[in-house]
Formats: structure tokens, C-alpha cells, sequence
């Protein structure tokens, strides 16, 4: 079910009465119940797609639809029930332990005085089990890690109850297991909970292999939507992230580099190895040809050129070299 | 901390804040006996030039420290809170220099304004607000611009240098006399409020005092910034607006009778979160409150030490500097 959409939306900046447009034209569907990324290089305006989708912002164009309903015509009270937000804003506030941070999630069902009914409670408790904070519940969040910190404001979203959650970025600054642990939350979030949840991100490995659905802004203003193999296959990715110095890796979903192979050799044989023996003589300047005149061949626990097995890569690397000198002298 | 903890807590200030205020009726050059004073509060005082003391001089005093110790330490608090910064204060921030340019225009400046206004009682506070809430304002708007902890307090610094430097002026152009009652006025003095200043002073304070419990639950949001606050439903322009007043209230209309005293508004903040172990405004306030009400009659009660009559100011920034220097330190 599509909760939110845009239809012919603008989003950019008003700088002293000039508009700066960011992205325009864009038609775009977040479904409950599904993670859906948002992708693109630095500067292509994820954050601010986000800050419009979710009222911070006003759209420069077009309009945003919130349940069929335009966004601009809600109330701050009326949106705050239906978007949670996950932020970069650095939160520092002393003495504030975990569940305090959560409960802040309640506000717009909570009286003037700000005191917790026994439903808030129990939301809030829920909220913290889903994020596995339980252990650290009466913790103080300036004594946390990063990535738990991430964690509780993911738990403060959902204490919110709304039916979309947006979170911008919400992987940067956390180390590769946490990043990991955190796309797989959020995948798990949207299937269990059947929120619609929407997170840009600039790691596509992650993204491609935890996302339902993949928003992809490039820097010619386009924006493709679909499923990520999808958008694989149709070469978008290869488009939207262009580069001489890199190019989208189309058999791992990841970015290689273009290293300047000014130098060849054939080879063959077993093909998980295979690999990282490619990288290994890409670094060092070499280019995979078949009619090549110097043969690797891949074996099971080295490789064998010119009839002379080899069992490590730094030594393969240096009997490259010596044959290349050899044919130069 | 538990729920009783926190009772029992509240119940051992409230008792040490009556015992302050006693003692602050007590203290004085002239020994007055604490079964005198409970007599004279329950209105059947025998010696006329005691109760005279007690109900003309020393009453009002001690109300007037409890009212500035209240009314600074909640600005305080709403500033530390709205700026995200643990050094904010309505001192630091150039607010008290915005209350005393309103001040300094009063009583240096009287013939700019019409004499009606001048002649009335609510002249002085009446400027004092505006000139703090003025300068708050100026304030918020650098805030924009400027986003880190240390610069946003030279921005407050500079706006009270300025300040300063106006008064400075209206202070050459003045005749000696109005220079004199402001100089005098500016070394803070609770002792100068009467009942008739009071009359003016405690509704000013009560508006401000119930803007500030009204806000308690969005400034626990707004600890989160203001793109949290607003995605949780807060109108960010009305609280501001509404902090903004109530901080010129509270802030501005203290300094308009006491003199700028300083350090207060910094400190109690950091002596209630440092007893409550916490970050909700729902027990802080009630906490700066108690707090703060004890810690000026503590400065009243040192400041008259007999034969050295301190100027409040000097006793408070005794107590406030530390507290800054503690915090600066323990954050690097």
C-alpha cells in the first residue's frame, strides 16, 4: 500500500528570494510494510528530499501526499503523528538515559504536562525491545556507542507510532558490523511492524543487498525507482554513479577501480580465487587477456606460471615483475 | 534515582530553603531573637523598631532573593536549554547588559521618554524587559549563523559589550547624580527593593514563572534540536517566542531592581541536574526553583556579614565562576 508520494515535486532552497532548485519533476511512491533506499552520489539532494518528504521543508513545486492528504495542509501536530524522523544531529544532553530519549517519542500524545499514561509505557517498551536496548535501558545515552546511540533514536521513531519513518543517513559514522546490524534492523522493522521506512544512504552494497525498493538520484536531476536488481540489470546504477576513476561493479554490486592496465597476462582456473587474483593484478597493472603471452593458472591452493607453482600472491607479483624486466632487457 | 529518592530530596530542599529564609530574617547588624521574628511574621511583634526591621526591611530583602534566585536560574535553564549549551546563562548572553541599557535609559536618560512614563513605577521594569528581551532576540538570531557552543557566547558577550558601551555614553553625557544612583544600582543590591518595588516586581515574575512551567514539556523535546522538536509537533517560531518572554520577564525584571548579579542563572541549572541526575525540565524547574532561592540568600546572608556589606554581585560570582570553570574542564 503506497502511504506517501510526491507528484511533480520540487525541491531546492530559497536563497534570498532565488530559487535553487536541487531536483524537480520527481513522482515518487513509499510503500508500508517495505526498507526502501535512497541513493546518490554527495550533493545530489537526498537530505533535502528528505527534509521535504517529511515537512521540514517546503517543496519549491508540486506537492507531497501524506495518506492521499497534501503535507503542507497538516498541522505539525497531525504530522508528527504519522512521520518519525531519524536525524545526523549530534544529540548531547546530559543525564538522559535511554528510556528518558525514547519517551520523547510520546510527545504528541502526551498531556501539557508531559506525564506518560500506561499505553506510552508500554510503547515505549516495546520500542526499546525491537532496537535490543533492553540491557541498557536506564543507561545514560553520553555513555553509549555510537552505533547504540543510533539505536535509541531509532527506538524514539518508533515510540512516535507513525505509519512512515524516514532516517537520513542513518549508517555514517558506525563501523562495518554495527552498519551491518542496522540495515538488517531497519529491514526487519519494515516486514514486522509494516511501516513504510525510508533511509538514504550513500553504501550501496548495503542498500542493494537490504533494500524492497531503491530510489536512485543521479546528478543530472533524474530520479530512477525499482527494485535493486532491476536497476542493476538496466545499467542505472553504471549511469547514475559515472566516473573515470571508478565504475560500478555490475557482477558485485560494489564500485571498483579504474587503475590504468597498461600490461597483460591470460588467466584461467578456479574461479573463487579467481577474484581476488584479478584485483591483485589489476593494482599491479595488469589486464586479464585470453591470447595473452604469459598463462596464470588458478589452482586450488596457489597458482602455477611458466610450469613453477607459487603459493603466495607477493610472490606471484614479484615473478610478474622479474619476467616483465626480463623481456624489457 | 527512584521516585522516593526524588521525594525525599525535594522535601530536604524545601526544609533547607525555609531555614535559609529564617536565617536571612535573623541575620543582620542588629541580633533580632528567632522567636521575635515568628512572633513578628504572625503579626504580634512587641518591639515596634524590631518589627519595623523585620517586616520593612529585612521581609522584602529576603523575598527579593528568593525571587532573583528563582527568576535567574529559570532563565538560565531556558537558555541552557534552547541553545543546547551548558554555558548559557542570562548573563553570559549579554541579557542582564540588555536589561541594564533599559535601566541606564531610565534613569540617565529620562528626558527621551514622555514624563508619564517615567514618573510611573513600572518605567524601570518595563525597560529593563524590553532592553533584555531585545538583546535575547539579537541573540537568537546569531544563532542561526553561528552554530558552535563557544562562538554563540562571544556573539552574547559582544551584544552586552555594546550594551555596556551605550550605557557607558549615557553615563558621560548624565549629570553626577543620575550617574551616581546607577553605579549604585548596578553593584546589585537586594536591600533597595521595597514593598511598593515588589508590588510591580512579583507579577511581573509570576507571568514569567507561569510561561516558563507552561513550557516544561516542550523544552525537554527541544533537548533533542530543533529538526526533532519540530517533527514531534513543537511550533519552534511560538516557543521561541514564548521563551523569549518569558526569559525577558523573569531575567529583565529582576535586573531592573536588584543591578545585574551574575553567575547564578549559569550555575543552579548544573547544581539541579548535578543533585537530580536528570534532564527533565519537569523536575529541574521545580529544582532550580528551591535552589536557586537558597543559593542568593546564602549570598545575601555573606554579603552583610557585619562591617564588610559586600555587593551581592562580587558574593555571587564567588560561587557562579567556579562553576563555569568546572564545567569548561570537565568537557574537554
Amino acid at each position: 500500500m503506497c502511504i506517501l508520494s510526491t507528484v511533480d515535486l520540487t525541491i531546492g532552497y530559497l536563497k534570498k528570494d532565488k530559487k535553487k532548485v536541487v531536483q524537480s519533476n520527481l513522482n515518487l511512491e513509499l510503500y508500508a510494510g517495505k526498507l526502501t533506499g535512497l541513493i546518490g552520489p554527495n550533493g545530489v539532494g537526498k537530505s533535502t528530499l528528505l527534509r521535504t518528504l517529511s515537512g521540514l521543508q517546503k517543496p519549491l513545486g508540486g506537492k507531497v501526499l501524506l495518506e492521499n492528504k497534501e503535507l503542507s495542509k497538516l498541522s505539525y501536530q497531525e504530522k508528527a503523528t504519522k512521520i518519525a524522523l531519524v536525524l545526523t544531529d549530534k544529540i548531547d544532553i546530559l543525564n538522559a538515559t535511554v528510556y528518558d530519549i525514547v519517551s520523547y517519542g510520546r510527545y504528541p500524545y502526551s498531556n501539557w504536562l508531559g506525564n506518560l499514561t500506561d499505553k506510552d509505557h508500554i510503547y515505549i517498551e516495546q520500542a526499546i525491545q525491537m532496537v535490543h536496548l533492553e540491557e541498557k535501558r536506564n543507561e545514560l545515552l553520553n555513555e553509549l556507542s555510537d552505533g547504540e546511540r543510533q539505536r535509541v533514536m531509532i527506538a524514539r521513531a518508533l515510540a512516535q507510532d507513525t505509519p512512515v519513518i524516514l532516517l537520513d543517513e542513518p549508517t555514517s559514522f558506525l563501523d562495518v558490523s554495527n552498519r551491518i546490524e542496522i540495515m538488517l534492523l531497519l529491514h526487519k522493522l519494515a516486514h514486522q511492524t509494516q511501516k513504510a521506512i525510508l533511509l538514504s544512504t550513500h553504501e550501496l552494497d548495503l542498500a542493494l543487498q537490504a533494500a524492497d525498493s531503491i530510489w536512485l538520484m543521479d546528478k543530472n536531476g533524474k530520479t530512477i525507482c525499482g527494485v535493486p536488481e532491476d536497476l542493476v540489470f538496466n545499467g542505472s546504477f553504471a549511469r547514475a554513479f559515472a566516473s573515470k576513476y571508478y565504475f560500478f561493479n555490475e557482477a558485485n554490486g560494489n564500485f571498483s577501480m579504474n587503475f590504468s592496465l597498461n600490461k597483460q597476462v591470460a588467466v584461467t582456473g578456479n574461479k573463487t580465487r579467481m577474484y581476488w587474483t584479478l584485483r591483485a593484478l589489476a593494482r599491479a597493472g595488469f589486464e586479464a587477456k585470453e591470447e595473452a603471452p604469459v598463462k596464470i593458472l588458478v589452482t586450488e591452493d596457489g597458482w602455477i606460471l611458466n610450469d613453477e607453482k607459487i603459493n603466495s600472491m607477493e610472490e606471484l607479483l614479484d615473478k610478474l615483475t622479474e619476467l616483465e624486466k626480463l623481456n624489457l632487457s | 534515582m527512584s521516585k522516593r529518592q526524588k521525594n525525599s530530596l525535594f522535601f530536604l530542599l524545601i526544609f533547607i530553603t525555609l531555614a535559609f529564609f529564617v536565617l536571612d530574617l535573623a541575620w543582620g547588624s542588629i541580633r533580632i531573637p528567632f522567636n521575635e521574628i515568628f512572633s513578628i511574621l504572625a503579626g504580634k511583634g512587641t518591639n515596634d523598631i524590631h518589627t519595623e526591621i523585620i517586616l520593612n526591611f529585612r521581609l522584602p530583602k529576603a523575598i527579593t532573593a528568593i525571587i532573583a534566585g528563582i527568576s535567574l536560574s529559570i532563565a538560565g535553564l531556558m537558555m541552557q536549554t534552547l541553545f543546547r549549551n551548558p554555558l548559557a546563562d542570562p548573563y553570559i548572553l549579554g541579557i542582564s547588559s540588555g536589561a541594564s541599557l533599559g535601566a541606564a535609559m531610565v534613569m540617565m536618560a529620562a528626558s527621551l521618554f514622555p514624563a508619564v512614563f517615567i514618573s510611573s513605577n513600572w518605567s524601570l521594569i518595563i525597560a529593563a524587559v524590553i532592553g533584555a528581551s531585545l538583546v535575547l532576540l539579537l541573540v537568537i538570531l546569531a544563532s542561526f549563523k553561528v552554530h558552535d557552543v563557544v562562538s554563540l557566547l562571544i556573539v552574547g558577550i559582544m551584544f552586552g559589550t555594546i550594551a555596556s558601551a551605550l550605557v557607558n555614553i549615557f553615563q558621560n553625557l548624565s549629570n553626577p547624580d543620575a550617574v551616581k544612583l546607577f553605579i549604585m544600582w548596578t553593584f546589585g543590591s537586594l536591600s533597595a527593593v521595597t514593598w511598593h518595588h515588589l508590588l510591580v516586581l512579583i507579577p511581573v515574575f509570576l507571568i514569567g514563572m507561569m510561561i516558563a512551567i507552561f513550557l516544561q514539556k516542550r523544552l525537554d523535546v527541544l533537548l533533542l534540536g530543533e529538526n526533532y522538536a519540530r517533527s514531534s509537533g513543537v511550533s519552534i517560531q511560538q516557543t521561541r517566542f514564548l521563551i523569549v518572554l518569558a526569559t525577558g520577564l523573569l531575567a529583565g525584571g529582576i535586573t531592573a531592581f536588584t543591578g545585574p548579579i551574575a553567575f547564578v542563572g549559569i550555575a543552579i541549572p548544573h547544581v539541579a541536574r548535578g543533585i537530580f541526575r536528570t534532564s527533565s525540565h519537569k523536575i529541574l524547574i521545580p529544582a532550580c526553583v528551591l535552589c536557586g532561592a537558597s543559593l542568593l540568600m546564602i549570598c545575601d546572608i555573606i554579603s552583610q556579614i557585619p562591617a564588610y556589606s559586600l555587593p551581592i554581585n562580587t558574593v555571587s560570582a564567588l560561587f557562579g565562576a567556579p562553576v563555569i570553570l568546572w564545567i569548561i574542564l570537565k568537557r574537554k
